[in-house]
């Protein structure tokens, strides 16, 4: 390797770096075009605004990654964050439960399904798919039973969690999703339960024949993509500060966009919860800039659709790049 | 005297190239209204010889002629269109389709695009019932029928075709002795509607009653070409090993100790393995030889646990423990190694770097008490055995995709050295590998005796075992038919036995 190159072709060697600069790059980009478009976009109070509706999202999208990095995929999050909801509103105002064991029931039950999801798709061989489509609507039922297909209002107690704290601006809530980002990354990056999980996602078959049981660390995934629902449950429920029974329909696709958008391979065997997390912020970004600058909820999911599709085409591009070298 | 007109098929000087010559030079006739035997030990080029016949693969060179017209064909369609169909060993069925449609595929009987079902049904009882088969549901989907049936219906849908030139490769590998006096009625009605038929087998009292001529083939070259009632299965399986080569005698040292390290008894797979038994001691090297399909890879995976055997169990060392495993991890955690057949299948995490592959069966090695890796160990781990088993690469954080295959052997077995184990089992392990990469690999199977390790090596390259072991067992059939000694063993007594237990 000659030694003159530069220190930009250097840099480019290194996929982790790029792939990061490319992510910042696109947030920066979206940044820079709505503020140019909107006059009230670019604001210091914008920023932590976005981020402070999001750590629901967050933390689903790091389970989904785990999720994704072990093969399988999570289509029930959205339903087990209703379920999680659903719960605590029930507990606190039905039946005068305080916060903290309503909370504790809710992350119990949620992650309760997700192992369910694992013992099932991991113990009968059934694709995660359709285990998960199956409890997708098992859970957003539960959750419509549970509250008489009703929203309750809980009340402003709760809301301490999603206020934004003095200063920073930022809430609990926000902060904790951010520990979650950064220790699930370190499970996956430098535990063996997380070598495993990347292992089994890039052979399955290898993992076996080289004495590993990859039963329990399966199942296990599935659970914490649970555990994370109940806590997002938690995040959603103290920002509105209600529960209904209809919310998070959907977010399973915007979890696993981000998840996608950061490079997180469907097929297993790769994800960073980084990289993720960068997801999520491009496309929440977008999503509060495109509503900012008042663009109809069509042009919304075009253009939400179009960035997907656009960046799972470069990250195909940055494989091949990679490759070639 | 060869009839010109009786000539069917022809071909000269054919040869075809790999990154080794396969097949060299080989030189063919098949008459009209002949049952042909095409016999040849494993890699002998018998099936790369028919898949050029039949147009799957291009031959590197050499000329076919086809009633004496040049005859070239680039694929599957273009052979089936002259009149040449093949029947391979795996079977080409859509197991979800049901019988007759698998019998008509691509033929169906339509109307507009919508297929006709009565006329595919009553077509479909025709060719059935023209092979004596009147018990099978015609609309039963081909997976729900058991292996020997599935066997008869692939062979009476190429014979359903019209075609003058046949190739069968091991047609009654999964047929019951009724079912394969059918289908050798139904040959000879064939033979005697003047179809040349190319017929492979390993059982060659089946060659001696069934075939009028034969071509026996080794390491790619014809060696023998005459009428059936010239050899006796002796004079067969003779012409099949040739004579012993001097190189296979190169100097050997054995490092057999006197503790046995190994017991294997009585493992049963019902219809695969049979009653095997055997015993290695600590430092020994023993090969299992045998042809394709006899059992071997199937007898490894039952000691290692990635399949169960029925009844049976291993032993280790002085354990009074009898283990039957019923999971590879079970059998990692007393000590066992599996080298696997398939190395890119279920021997390594090929997107992944070397280090990740070398640590992948000993974490506990390269981590904290708490289940973090400290990367720092697992590096120098992976690097010391770059080194000691001199994996060519720059860097142990490359990914195994980019290495060769030689070097991606390597990476397999330090993973399993890493792993300490004590007993290691290697199913063809220098399959795919190049020239250069075999000697070290050699090398270490003596360092593996050297250290007082017991292995076992399953190779189809009967020179490799000569080479490299002190003992050999030859599974037949699933039956042990043979064990012999360095020293006393024999290229064809070693042969004999391969075909033994198919002559049951």
């Amino acid at each position: 390797m000659p030694s003159n190159e530069s220190w930009i072709v250097r840099l480019m060697r290194n996929p982790a770096l790029v792939q990061y600069a490319g992510m910042v790059g696109v947030l920066m980009l979206l940044i820079a075009i709505f503020s140019s478009l909107s006059e009230h976009f670019f604001r210091f109070q914008t920023i932590p605004l976005i981020l402070n509706q999001i750590p629901d999202l967050i933390v689903i999208a790091v389970g989904m990654t785990l999720v994704l990095v072990i093969g399988g995929i999570d289509l029930s999050v959205g339903s087990l964050l209703a379920l999680g909801s659903a719960v605590i509103g029930v507990l606190m105002v039905d039946h005068g439960w305080s916060f903290l064991p309503a909370s504790i029931v809710c992350i119990v039950a949620a992650g309760l399904c997700g192992l369910i999801n694992g013992l099932i798709s991991v113990g009968a061989k059934i694709p995660s798919f359709i285990v998960t489509l199956g409890m997708l609507e098992i859970a957003r039922g539960v959750a419509y039973l549970l509250t008489n297909s009703e929203q309750k209002y809980i009340g402003s107690s709760v809301e301490t969690l999603s206020k934004p704290l003095p200063l920073i601006g930022l809430s609990s809530a926000f902060l904790i999703a951010l520990v979650v980002v950064l220790v699930a990354q370190w499970v996956l990056t430098r535990t063996v339960f997380g070598r495993y999980c990347i292992a089994i996602g890039t052979n399955a078959e290898t993992v076996r024949m080289s004495g590993v049981n990859t039963v329990p660390y399966s199942v296990i995934v599935f659970a914490v993509s649970g555990l994370l629902c109940g806590l997002a449950a938690i995040m959603r429920t103290t920002l509105l500060p209600s529960t209904d029974p209809e919310t998070g329909v959907g977010i399973e696709l915007a979890a696993i966009a981000a998840c996608v958008i950061g490079g997180t391979s469907l097929m297993g065997g790769r994800g960073s919860v980084i990289h993720t997390f960068f997801g999520v912020l491009i496309i929440s970004v977008l999503q509060t800039g495109l509503a900012q600058i008042g663009a109809a909820e069509g042009t919304k999911r075009i253009v939400t659709g179009s960035v997907i599709i656009v960046a799972v085409l470069l990250d195909a591009a940055r494989g091949r790049w990679f490759a070639r070298r | 005297m060869t009839d010109e007109s009786r000539l069917l098929f022809s071909c000269v000087g054919l040869s075809k190239s790999y990154t080794v010559k396969v097949l060299d030079d080989v030189s063919f006739e098949l008459r009209r209204g002949e049952i042909h035997a095409l016999l040849g030990a494993n890699g002998a080029g018998k099936s790369t010889f028919c898949k050029i016949v039949a147009g799957l693969t291009a031959a590197s060179s050499g000329t076919m002629q086809l009633d004496g017209k040049s005859f070239a064909p680039s694929n599957k369609r273009q052979a089936e269109a002259a009149g040449v169909q093949i029947v391979q060993q795996e079977l080409n069925q859509i197991g979800t389709l049901s019988v007759a449609e698998n019998l008509l595929f691509g033929r169906f009987p339509h109307r507009f695009g919508c297929i006709n079902r009565k006329e595919l049904h009553r077509r479909a009882r025709i060719s059935l019932e023209r092979f004596g088969i009147d018990d099978i549901a015609l609309d039963m989907p081909v997976s729900r029928l058991g292996v020997g049936q599935r066997q008869l219906i692939e062979i009476a849908t190429a014979l359903d075709r019209d075609c003058r030139l046949l190739i069968l490769d091991e047609p009654t590998a999964a047929l019951t002795h009724r079912e394969t006096e059918k289908l050798f009625t139904w040959l000879s009605q064939m033979r005697d509607r003047g179809v040349g038929i190319i017929y492979i087998s390993h059982r060659l009292d089946e060659v001696s009653k069934l075939t009028d001529r034969v071509t026996i083939l080794r390491d790619g070259r014809r060696v023998e070409s005459c009428s059936t009632s010239e050899l006796s299965t002796t004079d067969m399986v003779r012409a099949m090993t040739g004579i012993e080569s001097a190189s296979t005698e190169t100097e050997f040292t054995s490092h057999t100790q006197t503790p046995i390290r190994l017991r294997v008894k009585n493992i049963v797979r019902t219809g695969v393995l049979e009653n095997i038994s055997f015993e290695v001691h600590a430092g020994e090297r023993l090969g299992i030889a045998g042809l394709v399909g006899s059992g071997r890879t199937e007898l490894l995976r039952a000691m290692f646990g990635s399949d169960t055997a029925d009844s049976g169990s291993i032993q280790l060392d002085d354990d009074p423990q009898q283990h039957r495993f019923r999971s590879p991890s079970q059998a990692v955690h007393h000590g066992l190694a599996m080298v696997t057949e398939d190395r890119k299948q279920s021997g390594l995490l090929l997107s992944q770097s070397i280090a990740v592959n070398t640590t992948l069966a000993s974490m506990q090695q390269v981590c904290s008490r708490v289940g973090v890796i400290n990367r720092q160990r697992e590096h120098t781990a992976a690097s010391d055995y770059r080194e000691k088993l001199d994996i060519r690469c720059p860097d142990v954080n490359q990914t195994c995709a980019s290495l060769s295959g030689g070097n991606q052997q390597k990476v397999v077995m330090a993973k399993w050295l890493l792993c300490g184990a004590n007993v290691f089992l290697f199913d063809e392990p220098t399959r795919g590998v190049d020239v250069g990469a075999i000697q070290p690999i050699h090398r270490l199977f003596e360092e593996l005796a050297r250290d007082g390790k017991a292995i076992v090596i399953v190779s189809s390259d009967l020179d490799e075992l000569l080479r490299t072991c002190d003992r050999i067992i030859v599974l037949s059939a699933g039956h042990v038919t043979g064990e012999f000694t360095r020293g006393v063993w024999s290229r064809e007594s070693i042969m004999q036995a391969s075909f033994a237990g198919y002559a049951i």
